[in-house]
């Protein structure tokens, strides 16, 4: 089975903020980084997410197979950029200066690897970002936060019902495909491609019968508890927000508005050397 | 169309999130090279047909979302809302296939079903992927329509064999108030 990523309990004072400072920060986070393309801007939060990183003494174990494939894809479409529009660049920098050929309509151009070189950039303020959040968030202290500060708790709890929930799909997925493959269904590469759609159905069928079940099964006893009776809940792992949560929530929201200005001072997202 | 939003629906939200989620490991290649077809669409698709707009857009949203950020460590958020917005089209019609009354299996709900579906990814894949690609990370327009076009056809294909077995199979067992019929 794919290892994904999980939350694991530590102690660094990331761990103790609550689970929607870090969710604010990671979407401002995002947003901004899918905002710019200033090489600057982006050199910098590299270097923020870098730190960040390192003080949520987050371990290689926990994230280097998610790590390999993301460098997987970022390979995957930074050559099929390349291969759909090798001027890209020129038609955002507006100048191509061609270092050398290589064949048909393929020059390889400054312009282009610049921008191509931001788009890497690009992934690596994001990527510790996330590692960060999945990481360090605790599920139920989230949906928790979540209705704290004002957001329904229904939302909360589908959201914390999907994290609970995660493993013990997978681990039903993994169980019924063992005993589809114990019946003799290929799995593998070798069956042709309608029948491979067709064994995957063989999985999907019992899983989805058994998950509606579930779903049953869990709203049948949410109600008998009474879930939905009142206007508001309380939460066993209530935490509130405190100095540091303000702390940080304000430095995003500086750092964000400071980045975009910086952005977009010279009139596009683009910051451009070559004029 | 009322839109009701009970226990049931917050309990299909988690649990579908789930499944799509775990089902994000599943990814049948194509004879296309670097296109897969994605079961967890027709798992989506199923959902929004059985639970209504909310439920879809939701699970398509956070599925998405979630299930990348768990497997592959980043999020590609302008094939997230794409994603939202199949749910939301198919689920919209969701009282029309009335799959969980055991009405849906006859050719008429099945072409309609398929229909929708083709619909919400040309709105989805075609349009609203491509672009956002565009206006967020200014990628190159050609090939984010490329892209966008395998996507929509990977998606009409997987959600319109089994997603519409899901909806024909779930129906005809859990059959309950229009399973009867009229006797002369």
């Amino acid at each position: 089975m794919a290892k994904i990523l999980s939350y694991e309990e530590k102690d660094t004072w990331i761990h103790r903020l609550s689970g929607v400072t870090k969710l604010v920060f990671f979407l401002l986070w995002c947003l901004t980084s899918m905002l710019t393309y200033d090489t600057r801007v982006l050199a910098v939060m590299v270097a923020f997410s870098l730190v960040i990183f390192k003080i949520s003494k987050t371990r290689w174990k926990q994230v280097g197979a998610v790590f390999k494939m993301i460098m997987l894809f970022l390979v995957l479409n930074v050559t099929a950029i390349f291969l759909f529009s090798p001027d890209q660049g020129t038609h955002i920098y507006g100048t191509r200066t061609v270092l050398f050929h290589i064949a048909g309509p393929y020059d390889v151009t400054k312009e282009q690897l610049f921008y191509e070189l931001n788009v890497i950039i690009k992934y690596f303020t994001v990527i510790p970002a996330v590692f960060m959040f999945l990481v360090t968030t605790n599920p139920s202290e989230f949906a928790a936060s979540m209705n704290k500060v004002g957001i329904s708790y229904n939302v909360g709890y589908a959201f914390s019902i999907a994290l609970r929930y995660i493993p013990d799909v997978q681990g039903e997925f993994t169980k019924i495909k063992h005993a589809q493959e114990a019946r003799g269904i290929e799995m593998s590469g070798k069956a042709s491609f309608i029948s491979r759609i067709k064994n995957t159905s063989s999985i999907i069928f019992p899983l989805i019968f058994s998950s509606m079940d579930r779903i049953d099964t869990v709203s049948n006893a949410m109600e008998l508890r009474g879930y939905g009776k009142h206007k508001k809940r309380t939460w066993y792992m209530e935490r509130k927000l405190q100095r540091n949560d303000y702390l940080v929530i304000a430095f995003t929201v500086v750092f964000m508005v400071i980045a975009l200005a910086v952005t977009y001072s010279n009139g596009s997202r683009f910051y451009n050397p070559f004029v | 169309m009322k839109l009701k939003f009970g226990i049931k629906e917050v309990v299909a939200i988690g649990i579908g999130t789930a499944l799509f989620v775990a089902l994000t490991q599943i990814q049948i290649p194509t004879p296309i090279p670097n296109t897969y077809l994605q079961p967890r669409m027709a798992v989506m698709a199923f959902l929004a047909a059985v639970f209504g707009p909310v439920v879809g857009g939701i699970v398509g949203l956070l599925g998405h979302a979630l299930g990348d950020a768990l497997f592959y460590g980043s999020v590609w958020w302008s094939w997230v809302f794409p994603d939202g917005v199949v749910g939301l089209i198919i689920g919209l019609f969701a009282a029309k296939y009335a799959i969980r009354e055991g009405g849906f299996g006859s050719t008429k709900s099945i072409v309609f079903f398929n229909v929708i579906q083709v619909v919400s990814n040309a709105v989805a894949w075609i349009v609203v992927a491509p672009l956002l690609d565009i206006i967020i990370y200014a990628e190159p327009v050609s090939k984010v329509f490329a892209q966008g076009a395998f996507a929509f056809v990977g998606n009409i294909i997987i959600i319109g064999i089994l997603g519409t077995l899901l909806c024909v199979g779930y129906s005809s067992i859990g059959a309950k108030s229009s399973s009867l019929t009229k006797e002369d």
